[in-house]
């Protein structure tokens, strides 16, 4: 049985040292620290030697530390800018800023959101860090290629940012033609960015693939797999097959602008409608990418957080499959009012509202998993809890704007923005921040602080329901959307000052999560191996940091990722200070059990060590 | 001198109107009650689902609290009949919905076959109309009310929206294809037009309105031209300013998109050594935008206005110039006899539901009734 051993009796008569990790829990090669310079480098040559370990190092874990790294840098920019886009809106008529800056700063926020953000956030930090250890791998299949996407996320940000030395892009995020066509020449350098992002995220895509196909450890079935590692599955398909057509589209646009092939240009005989379609054959099955990863740390947060099985786990690990395929046909749903042709609009909504039941399912059995639980409510759990809530509204209103008639009415007004910031910011970043609370101990063997950690669910919750709950109905009161101003509904500046006020809350709720996520790095306490009593491998079979090979043997898994029974003498840590943490298996030197012949069911070899 | 009735402000004027509800604007044409009926199914059973949902989390959350770190849950076995119920029972809900949206999306697309013609071309960032008939108006229309109305879009650049909150419609307008919306306006008003597919600059101001008046109006206005024909030519100037180059041209000296009005008349052509701001370059800038752009404005954003503004108009907009500058003369600022315009009188008889033409005529819903189940379609 590859179960936990008993905490050590509590030591509280035994004075601590304040920094130190709790008994049994140091990390022996803590792979923030290993590998590290040889002792006798010093000075400049020890921090370009530090500097080297870090940027060409394949560990799966640094990659994913270096991914969170940037995408919170990015998530606090365009953050910014939409606090920029909210403040331009508190009063009719100029308020900070002029329409052209309006419309590129928009731009911007949407453009860093969808593609340097969200698309990446969840697979690219938790799905590289957490991927590997949970199937029981020392790595993802492919390392160099996984430190090769790294770079060309960070080379396509580059020429992204690029456009905004050049004048900046006002096209939206949708660069719908042609506009996009006519307006400033910053398109090309965006859409080729786009393009250089898009091989980033499948090349991240086909190696978790493949990692989970050949690299799980022995026992670790696919009906043992943690939910998120299925939901990764689902995305990692995802974005394998839709990234290539956003490729093709940006590609065509670059072409369509420099050589006038006139493919979308109607002057030149193109269909303008032509490229809605290839946008939104990659942009719908994308909000997938994006959704998907957080049902599966929903998933996990629910399970730990309850210490239940998650409720119908092969319904949960089915439901993401169905959504990831059925997503491929539904783009038609962003198109209601375009021209195209009414019989297709027909097709697409029929399938769109298919494709909420998956959705739908996942919710009930989230809930249920509570049922007949123990539920802790750490910040993780309040967190999940937000999702829910705001899930549910995302999912709700989705089915509204998927109505044929209803959608004609709504269709590109503030309750299509409003719908789909909760399911994007409601949900995707709600789960980010869940799950960034919940595997931050992991990460950086650092507890953060609990009381930020609550106030700011709090702050993020009030603020967030303020600032987007309005714009449902501002939305459906005809307000539409990209707009500068409202000179023609002078009325509705009360609602609108009301969700700039709260988009100012919802800011101070993050700001605390940067707060406590820098604070903790440098100050939290160590945190035990396994705070929350987890039972999935990283929790029980690694310290906090895991060791720079994850595992000192492969490890052999013996039950599924939610039996927190195997867990129960061993309860979780009831002061955050480690404890009474149950200690992970991670003896040096000593073969965990693998002398037992167990039947698990798989003949699967040992493929860690195969590598 | 604004027929009131005729010509003003949009008939919302505040959050909560008359007619119209914490959710949705009033219903002001004749298929909004299908599309509110589904909205309100939606939304109520969206409130419902959502309460549930909430409910059973915080009362799990309370019930199952964590007591005690040695908390040991019972183990749970699934249930099949609450999965199959919880799969089954938001299928059958969704596929009502799909349905009902289905059949309102029909009935509300297809226009009666007895409907008026309307033009509509969108270009950065105005809309202008064009009734059958020629007569062409910038930025507004008058349509009879209690008549079935059918608008014909195009696009003279990149891709517009077109939509009317009141009536609830909405389609794209696309350049080199023709896009079609309709609606029956049962109460006389004036109503929004909004831009809702993103265009640009000043796409946040490109508005319209749709004036629905009584059928005696409408015919007075297709003879006569729109009521903003009787006025001094200043005064039409600056009405064609306000729907169709106040996005861009402020009157107060501050910058926009385009160079301001404000003083330029009989001014030095900006940028330029020869030549002063008179009618000839007001009219190439109107007309020929591209042939001189003021140095600062190569943004290149104005729009010909060839063939959509008429003699009169332009003369108009020099006139409001000249006001603007203080240069104006008393003609200026001269009521026009409305029997000396050549503009109604110009326009060719016929179509449009001119009460000449008594085919194409749209008489009264009830008699619509009669000519659709006599399956003669009325010629258009």
């Amino acid at each position: 049985m590859a179960t936990l051993t008993p905490a050590p009796p509590t030591p509280t008569a035994v004075p601590r040292e304040a920094r130190a990790y709790p008994v049994g829990h140091e990390p022996i090669h803590n792979y923030l620290r290993e590998p590290r310079p040889a002792d006798d480098v010093r000075g400049g040559a020890r921090a370009w030697a530090w500097f080297k370990l870090w940027a060409l190092t394949v560990d799966h874990k640094r990659i994913g530390m270096m991914y969170l790294v940037a995408v919170s840098v990015f998530f606090t920019v365009a953050g910014l800018l939409a606090l920029g886009i909210r403040t331009e809106l508190f009063t009719v008529g100029k308020t900070i800023m002029e329409a052209d800056t309006y419309n590129r700063v928009f731009t911007m926020h949407g453009l860093i959101m969808v593609f340097l953000f969200i698309i990446p956030s969840i697979p690219a930090t938790m799905g590289n860090f957490l991927l590997p250890i949970m199937v029981g791998a020392k790595d993802v299949a492919f390392p160099r290629l996984n430190l090769l996407s790294l770079y060309v996320y960070a080379a396509g940000a580059m020429i992204a940012l690029y456009s905004i030395t050049t004048g900046g892009i006002d096209t939206g995020w949708t660069f719908y033609t042609p506009y996009s066509k006519e307006t400033g020449t910053a398109v090309i350098a965006m859409a080729l960015g786009a393009f250089v992002m898009g091989f980033s995220s499948i090349l991240t895509g086909l190696n978790f693939i493949v990692t989970i196909h050949k690299m799980r450890a022995p026992g670790m079935t696919w009906n043992r797999m943690p939910l998120f590692l299925w939901s990764i599955y689902a995305t990692s398909i995802v974005q394998i097959l839709a990234t290539p057509v956003i490729g093709i589209t940006m590609v065509l646009l670059v072409m369509e602008r420099v050589l006038g092939i006139g493919i979308f240009d109607p002057a030149l005989g193109g269909d303008p409608v032509l490229f809605q379609h290839f946008f939104w054959f990659y942009s719908h099955p994308a909000v997938y990418i994006m959704i998907l990863p957080a049902f599966g740390v929903i998933s996990e947060l629910m399970g730990t957080f309850s210490r239940q099985r998650v409720y119908g786990y092969r319904a949960v690990a089915l439901s993401s499959v169905a959504i990831a395929l059925l997503g491929f046909l539904v783009w038609g749903h962003h198109m209601f009012t375009s021209g195209q042709s009414p019989v297709s609009s027909i097709v697409f909504s029929l399938i769109t509202f298919l494709i909420g039941i998956p959705s739908g399912i996942k919710i009930f059995n989230w809930i249920w998993t509570m049922y007949r639980g123990s539920v802790w409510l750490k910040t993780p759990m309040l967190y999940a809890l937000t999702f829910l809530f705001l899930f549910t509204i995302g999912g709700v209103t989705g089915i509204m704007v998927g109505a044929l008639a209803v959608d004609i009415h709504l269709h590109d007004t503030y309750f299509v923005v409003a719908h789909f910031h909760y399911v994007m910011m409601g949900g995707t970043v709600m789960a980010f921040l869940g799950g960034i609370h919940y595997w931050w101990p992991k990460m950086t063997g650092r507890l953060y602080n609990e009381t930020a950690g609550k106030l700011s669910a709090l702050l993020v919750f009030l603020g967030f329901n303020m600032t987007f709950f309005i714009q449902f109905i501002m939305g459906s009161q005809g307000m539409p959307r990209r707009y500068y101003d409202y000179p023609d509904m002078p009325w509705l500046e009360p609602l609108h000052q009301a969700s700039t006020i709260g988009s100012y809350v919802l800011g101070v709720g993050l700001a605390v999560v940067l707060w406590n996520g820098i604070y903790s790095w440098f100050k939290g306490k160590p945190a035990p191996g396994n705070p929350w009593g987890g039972a999935t491998l990283e929790w029980t079979h690694t310290t906090s940091p895991p060791d720079h090979h994850n595992f000192h043997h492969t490890p052999l898994v013996t039950h599924g990722p939610y039996d927190y029974e195997v867990l129960f003498q061993t309860s979780g840590d009831s002061r955050g200070d480690g404890h009474g943490a149950p200690v992970p298996d991670v003896e040096v030197g000593a073969p965990q059990e693998m002398d037992k012949t167990v039947d698990d069911g798989t003949s699967q070899p040992d493929s860690a060590t195969d590598m | 001198m604004q027929a009131d009735s005729t010509a003003g402000l949009p008939t919302r004027q505040s959050f909560l109107t008359e007619g119209g509800s914490l959710w949705l604007p009033p219903q002001e044409s004749t298929t909004a009650h299908e599309i509110d009926a589904l909205f309100y199914f939606i939304l109520y059973s969206s409130i419902i689902l959502t309460l549930l949902v909430t409910a059973a989390m915080v009362y799990f959350v309370w019930k199952y609290r964590r007591k005690s770190h040695a908390d040991r849950p019972v183990d749970v076995h699934e249930s099949k009949w609450l999965e199959i119920s919880w799969i089954t029972i938001p299928t059958l809900l969704v596929l009502v919905v799909f349905f009902w949206g289905f059949r309102a999306y029909v009935s509300t697309a297809i226009p009666p076959s007895d409907a008026i013609t309307i033009n509509v071309k969108a270009q950065k960032w105005n809309w202008q109309f064009e009734y059958a008939n020629g007569t062409n108006v910038p930025g507004e229309i008058w349509v009879p009310v209690n008549t079935p109305i059918r608008l014909e879009m195009t696009s003279q650049d990149v891709l517009h929206s077109f939509y009317v909150p009141e009536f609830r419609i909405k389609h794209d307008v696309i350049p080199n294809r023709f896009a079609y919306v309709w609606f029956e306006a049962p109460r006389e008003g004036t109503y929004q037009v909004l831009c809702t597919e993103y265009c640009g600059t000043a796409h946040s101001n490109m508005g319209a309105r749709i004036h629905v008046v009584s059928r005696t109006e409408y015919y007075k206005i297709l003879r006569e031209g729109p009521p903003g024909v009787v006025q001094s030519p200043a005064a039409r100037g600056q009405s064609i300013h306000d729907r169709l180059c106040a996005a861009c041209h402020s009157i107060d000296g501050t910058d926009g998109v385009g160079p301001s009005w404000a003083n330029i008349w009989g001014q030095p052509r900006p940028g330029s050594e020869e030549g002063v701001v008179d009618a000839a370059y007001l009219r190439q800038s109107i007309l020929y935008p591209q042939a001189y752009i003021v140095p600062g404005y190569e943004n290149g954003n104005m729009p010909s206005f060839d063939g959509s503004l008429s003699e009169e108009d332009l003369a108009g907009v020099e006139a409001y110039i000249r006001v603007l500058s203080g240069a104006e003369t008393a003609a200026d600022t001269t009521v026009v006899d409305p029997d000396a315009t050549a503009i109604g009188e110009d326009a060719p008889e016929g179509g449009m539901g001119d009460p000449g033409v008594p085919v194409a005529d749209p008489v009264d819903p009830s008699d619509r009734e009669a000519v659709r189940q006599d399956g003669a379609a009325p010629q258009q």
